[in-house]
This record gives C-alpha cells, structure tokens and sequence, in this order.
C-alpha cells in the first residue's frame, strides 16, 4: 500500500475536535508507520508505549478468553489514548483530549483500520 | 399522533437502519405506551450503539418506567459518546438531584449552561435545585414531576455489597492485583469455567506503571482507567490505588458506560478492602 492511503485515514481521524494527532504503529515492534501528529508529542515513544500495551492487553485477553482486543482508551485526567487494532497488526492511534467525543474517534479509528486492513 | 406512529412505523419497517427510531420511539414514549417506546428504542440502539441521542432517548424512556439505575447508565453512556449533549446531562443532573446529591447534580446543569447559556429551562432549574425544590426542578429538567415514591433501590449505593463480595474471591469477574501482577482478592475465569487468575495476573503485572508513563508522557494527567472491547467481553482496569490494579471483567451485553461504572464502584470497594487489610 502506498503512503497515501494511510495520510488520508490520519487526516480524517485528526479532523475530529479534540484530537491531538493520530498515527500507525507497528503492534509487534512499536515501531511508527505514519503519524499526524501536534507539535510537541514524541511521536516513537507514543508508538513504543502504546505497542507494549497493546501487546500486554492482547495477552491478558487471550488468557481471560476474551478474544482480541477491538478497541482500546486510556483514560487521563487531561486527556485520552485511543487504539484500535488492524488485522494486519498495525495499532491505529489516537492522542485527544480529555472531553473528546469517544465514539466519533472510534468509528475513524474502526474505518483507518478498515483502509490499512 | 396515531397516523405519525403509523407512518414513522412504515417508514421504519421500509428502512430499518433509518434514524426515524428516535421519533417514533418518542412519540410512543410521550403518549405512555412505555413498552413498545421501549422496544422500538432498543432496537434502534442495537443498530446505531454509538448514536449518543439513542441513549438519550433509551434512558428517557427508562427513567418513565422507573428504571432510574439503568437510565443513569445510558445517559453516563451518551456524555461519554457526547460530552456536552444536553438531554443527558440534564437527565444526569436529574436523578442526582433524586437520590440527594445536589453537588453533582449543580455541576451537570452548570455543564449544561455553559453550551446552551439561553435555555430557560436550564436556568429554571438551577435555580430550583439550589433552592432545594425537587418537583419544580425536575419539571424544569423536562422529566415531569417528582414521583411520589423512589424505590430505595434507586436511591441506595448500586451494588456496593456485591462487588466487596466479589473482590473477596466470589466469582464476579473482579481482579484485585498488586503492581506486581500477585493477586489480592477475587479470581476469574474464561468463558468455558477455567480458572484463569494466575496467568491474566502475570501479563497485567507492570500495565499500571506502563499506563501511568503513557499518559505522562502525553500530557494526559493522571490515568483514571483504561477500557477495552474484545471480542467475546470487555474490560475495564482502574486504579484503585498507586500500588494495586483493579479489573473487571464482563461480556459484551454490558455496555461500556455501565462497565466504567461498576468499576469505579469496584475501586472504590477495593480501596476500602486495602485500608482495612493495611
């Protein structure tokens, strides 16, 4: 897949008010694909952190007999962290604020993980 | 009113995924036929989960039935789907003002007030909440007159007991860990009755501090939960606190609203546990 499939996934997820940036991490090494994200976030050590989660959140799950994980938000005082999975095992992420509207986030995160498959 | 049932009805039946739920489920809801307002409602939210004025109107309905717990949960659910929707923060402010929390139930209206600073009805019942009048206020609200009687289940702490028991080890698909992944209280099992405790502890051991460095490094504050829909179930892993990890687990029927709900209950009773145990 070409780069500009996954630019315009991002920019639609970043459209949203309330969103801070959004970007592509590789689940197995929390490595990033793509981002579009606001100054001042670290972009490699979101995708780091967010793929170690993931992970740890994946196993638990597994063991509990929950099954894969479909979405994920991290919940702050000041703001929030929302993911979801791609089939193909690329996170798609989203940094927002606190007051974010979640389930709008989440339908773009559902349909950028659709387009990365 | 009979002919726009009938006709939002066949305009439904020809559109199933069609939006004209809300009205239709409204229109039954206002002439008092609670029942069917109630399935054409659900129906409709199963089919748009995230449409925060089907949970609006979902919980409207519920709380005419007297349900008020269960509408409680559905308009925490539209806030967090929408967090300035004015029907449930004003439904919010509503059943607080019900079972005496004034507080809160002042904070939702000031909420309210600040996006819609031109609804007299808002203003009207701020006034009255403040000045402790409930019948008044809640016709201001729009939810009609006080009932004459509140059942002490609506007005009690919801489940408290339950979940203190199930952080004591009864089978609730509540985990009690400490930072290090050990267990404190309750256990868990998979969905084919196997004990699971030990190794969904093993992989949880660290995810408190790994949460806490992501949401510093974020500028997210401090971090109050973390959710996750799977397939089979959600979960909803809190910190009750700094050193303990609380998890709750529960199938996918439970909507993720209720679900952050129970698990603040949880934290709460788990904080409670590890002070006396401490």
């Amino acid at each position: 897949m070409t780069a500009a499939p996954f630019e315009r996934a991002l920019d639609l997820i970043t459209r949203v008010r309330g969103v801070r940036g959004a970007m592509l991490v590789s689940a197995a090494d929390g490595l990033v694909v793509a981002e579009h994200l606001m100054e001042g976030i670290k972009g490699p050590a979101v995708a780091a952190l967010a793929g170690s989660l993931a992970n740890r959140l994946g196993r638990a799950m597994e063991a509990a007999g929950i099954g894969r994980s479909v979405f994920w938000h991290l919940q702050g005082t000041d703001g929030a962290l929302l993911v979801v999975p791609a089939a193909s095992g690329i996170l798609v992420v989203a940094v927002t604020d606190a007051n974010v509207n979640v389930g709008l986030v989440r339908l773009e995160l559902l349909g950028a993980a659709g387009v990365v498959g | 009113m009979t002919e726009d049932i009938k006709s939002l009805s066949a305009q439904l039946a020809q559109d199933p995924m069609s939006l004209v739920f809300l009205r239709l489920a409204d229109l039954l809801r206002q002439r008092g036929q609670l029942d069917a307002a109630h399935r054409v409602a659900l129906s409709g939210l199963e089919r748009h989960p995230h449409l925060a004025d089907a949970h609006d109107l979902y919980a409207r309905i519920l709380a005419d039935k007297g349900d008020y717990e269960r509408a409680f949960d559905e308009w925490d659910m539209a806030v967090r789907i929408a967090p300035h929707h004015m029907g449930a923060l004003k439904g919010l402010a509503f059943l607080y003002f019900k079972v005496g929390d004034v507080d809160q139930a002042v904070v939702h209206l000031e909420t309210a007030r600040r996006h819609t600073p031109d609804d007299p009805g808002i203003l009207q019942a701020l006034a009255l909440v403040r000045g402790g009048q409930p019948a008044k206020a809640a016709g201001g609200l729009g939810m009609g007159p006080e009932p004459q009687a509140v059942s002490a289940a609506a007005a009690a702490p919801l489940e408290d007991a339950r979940v203190f028991a199930g952080l004591e080890g009864a089978q609730e698909g509540l985990l009690l860990l400490d930072a290090a992944g050990r267990v404190l209280g309750g256990t868990l099992r998979n969905p084919a009755g196997e004990d699971v405790t030990d190794a969904v502890a093993a992989y949880l051991a660290g995810v408190s501090q790994e949460a806490a460095r992501t949401a510093k490094l974020l500028g997210l504050g401090t971090w109050t939960g973390l959710a996750t829909e799977g397939g089979q179930g959600h979960v909803h892993l809190a910190q009750p606190t700094p050193d303990a990890l609380l998890l709750v687990v529960r199938d996918r029927a439970t909507p993720m609203g209720r679900l952050a709900i129970i698990a603040q209950r949880a934290a709460h009773a788990a904080r409670r546990w590890l002070e006396q145990q401490g």
